[in-house]
């Protein structure tokens, strides 16, 4: 039996009023690299945002290794990669600092950085191929590198679990290759990847699973399908659960046809 | 006899140093959540507790903290929960604040010359004990600026980021407008409520025009705070000129200083960004059949470090930019890349 990493058990999301999620029962056991798939709209960065805790779940339970959210403080376990245009902010940041936020899971206020914290810090951005970078500022990078910065923060905390929010959208060719490198040395070290994605491209060798989001629901949960790790994102009409797309639905809004029905109004 | 034989001038001089380090550390933060204007904000809803301690009789500057800390944190709570109107919100903040300030100041039965005193700042006339009031929470807001700045650092660069390394997003933020509101307390009797935001934001701005890293932001504009605010009060002491606007100005003319620098620092930096070999893209008809394109520039030098032309790193060898296009050297000439 695996150590189950990550469990989301009868999930539902609401924002604002609107149902995005409901239904969703997805365990990932250790070691395990799952893509979440789907088009626009169909909940898969909503579901990653309520595994990290960063929405609530208005039903069901999210646990991270074993422990309910709520209750879970093991934060330097897990890496995170939100899905962002830019690293960069109001004021010029180099590689360096940005990547050296991801120690701070593992370090106290007030004090120093240690030797560990510096050379952790190092070695993810030798992972990513940015060391000749690392004293630039963030703001002067291309897109792809900078997302490269994202995932090499993440990295630095040596997480056990590493969930990343579209890495690839909108990355050069080569730093899709560079995250595949990192990512599969990662996963070499028994580490365990939730990665949601709009298409695979050089990421698809490294998936062992798939779960396929559509309407806010789970559609599909299981090994790689062609017509998903390759497919254009934009056109998944003839998925492996065979529904046909209702003419003049709306593909870039989340959509759950039906209310919740929630605990707390019955 | 030297000015510093004015008791009144090394008063000014000590305030001016400790308002000048303290408001530009807070600033920066500010600056990197792009809320620059908000030293402002809190700045309007001070003038309504300065108003109160007139009209109580209490000090002012006690009672300025107290409403400039809750109206930090009311800014704050608005800024985390509203989503639409923000902006609007936070407005509807500064226009309370300062309209409150004069209605209660005309309530007190006071001028608006008294009022004055703390809109401007008036620093020549800063008492020991306010320099001590002033030292001690300068110097905490230093501390928790700097000691705290991974942390701080962190939850403005990226709050999603933040909040799963398991930092607690809220209290940083609460913890950046608390620092905020008593720093513009600081500034108050420095440069006035109606300025304090420059010395708060004007440092950093100026800072990040020949800046790179965060560090060196932070402290080039704490450096920075200090000199405008001593040369300010210097300069106003030989031109018998208001010390707060003098300080003000001379931060303005720091920036107007290094923007031009910043505009060719950065220039440079695009012409030497290396080109990345695009790996998928179809090569050009003209140059799989030619081979390669000669430039037409008859050459007096040979490109190298000492040509003057931007050296920009390119595959397996260095371009030159010359004329707004790339010379790689090939043979006895010269590519068009």
């Amino acid at each position: 039996m695996s150590e189950t990493v990550l469990q989301v058990a009868d999930g539902a999301v609401e924002l604002g009023g609107r149902p995005i999620l409901r239904g969703i029962d997805v365990s990932v056991g250790r070691g395990e690299v799952l893509a979440v798939l789907g088009a626009n709209g169909s909940g898969k960065s909503t579901l990653v945002r309520a595994m990290m805790g960063l929405v609530p779940v208005c039903r069901g339970e999210v646990r991270l290794f074993g422990t309910p959210l709520a209750q879970f403080r093991d934060w330097q376990r897990v890496g995170f990669v939100p899905q962002r245009v830019t690293a960069a902010s109001g004021v010029p940041a180099s590689v360096r600092e940005v990547v050296a936020s991801g120690r701070l899971s593992r370090r106290r206020p007030f004090w120093p950085s240690s030797r560990a914290d510096r050379a952790a810090v190092e070695d993810a951005i030798a992972a990513v191929d940015l060391t000749d970078k690392a004293r630039e500022g963030v703001s002067t990078l291309s897109g792809g590198q900078q997302q490269r910065v994202l995932i090499a923060r993440a990295l630095a905390g040596v997480p056990d679990l590493l969930v990343l929010d579209e890495p690839t959208s909108g990355v050069d060719v080569q730093s899709q290759h560079t995250f595949a490198d990192a990512l599969g040395a990662l996963a070499a070290r028994g580490a365990t990847i939730v990665l949601v994605a709009h298409e695979l491209g050089p990421l698809g060798r490294l998936v062992d699973r798939t779960v396929v989001m559509r309407d806010g629901r789970v559609a599909y949960d299981g090994p790689p399908i062609a017509v998903f790790t390759e497919a254009d994102p934009h056109h998944h009409h003839d998925g492996p659960v065979g529904q046909a797309d209702q003419a003049g639905r709306s593909e870039h809004g989340p959509v759950v046809t039906s209310p919740l029905d929630r605990e707390d109004r019955r | 006899m030297s000015i510093l034989d004015y008791p009144f001038v090394v008063r000014a001089l000590l305030g001016a140093l400790f308002t000048g380090l303290a408001a530009p550390a807070v600033g920066t933060y500010l600056v990197q959540r792009r809320l620059a204007l908000m030293g402002d904000g809190i700045g309007h809803i001070a003038v309504t507790g300065v108003a109160l301690g007139l009209l109580t009789g209490t000090s002012p500057t006690v009672t300025a903290v107290i409403v400039a800390v809750l109206g930090a944190v009311v800014i704050e709570v608005i800024r985390e929960t509203g989503r639409t109107s923000g902006d609007v919100a936070l407005a509807l903040l500064f226009y309370g604040g300062i309209a409150g300030g004069v209605l209660i100041t005309g309530l007190a039965g006071q001028s608006a010359a008294t009022l004055n005193i703390y809109l401007f700042g008036s620093i020549t006339t800063i008492s020991a004990g306010d320099l001590r009031v002033t030292a001690v929470l300068a110097a905490v807001v230093v501390v928790v600026a700097v000691g705290l700045s991974p942390q701080l650092f962190a939850v403005a660069q990226d709050t999603e980021f933040a909040r799963v390394a398991g930092l607690d997003v809220r209290l940083y933020n609460m913890l950046v407008a608390v620092l905020a509101a008593v720093t513009v307390t600081v500034a108050m009797r420095t440069v006035g409520l109606l300025l304090v935001s420059a010395l708060m934001v004007v440092p950093v701005a100026t800072s990040q025009q020949v800046t790179r890293t965060f560090r060196a932001t932070l402290f080039a504009a704490m450096g920075l705070g200090i000199l405008a605010s001593l040369g300010g009060v210097v300069i106003s002491s030989y031109v018998n000129a208001a010390p707060g606007a003098t300080i003000v100005l001379l931060a303005l003319a720091g920036f107007a200083a290094a923007y031009p620098v910043g505009v060719l620092l950065r220039r440079r930096q695009r012409l030497t960004s290396p080109f990345a070999e695009p790996a998928d893209e179809p090569a050009l008809p003209a140059r799989r059949t030619g081979g390669h394109l000669v430039a037409r520039e008859d050459h007096g030098h040979a490109h190298g470090e000492a040509c003057g032309h931007p050296a920009v790193p390119h595959g397996d060898h260095v371009d030159y930019v010359h004329d707004g296009h790339r010379h790689a050297a090939h043979g006895s000439h010269y590519d068009e890349h």
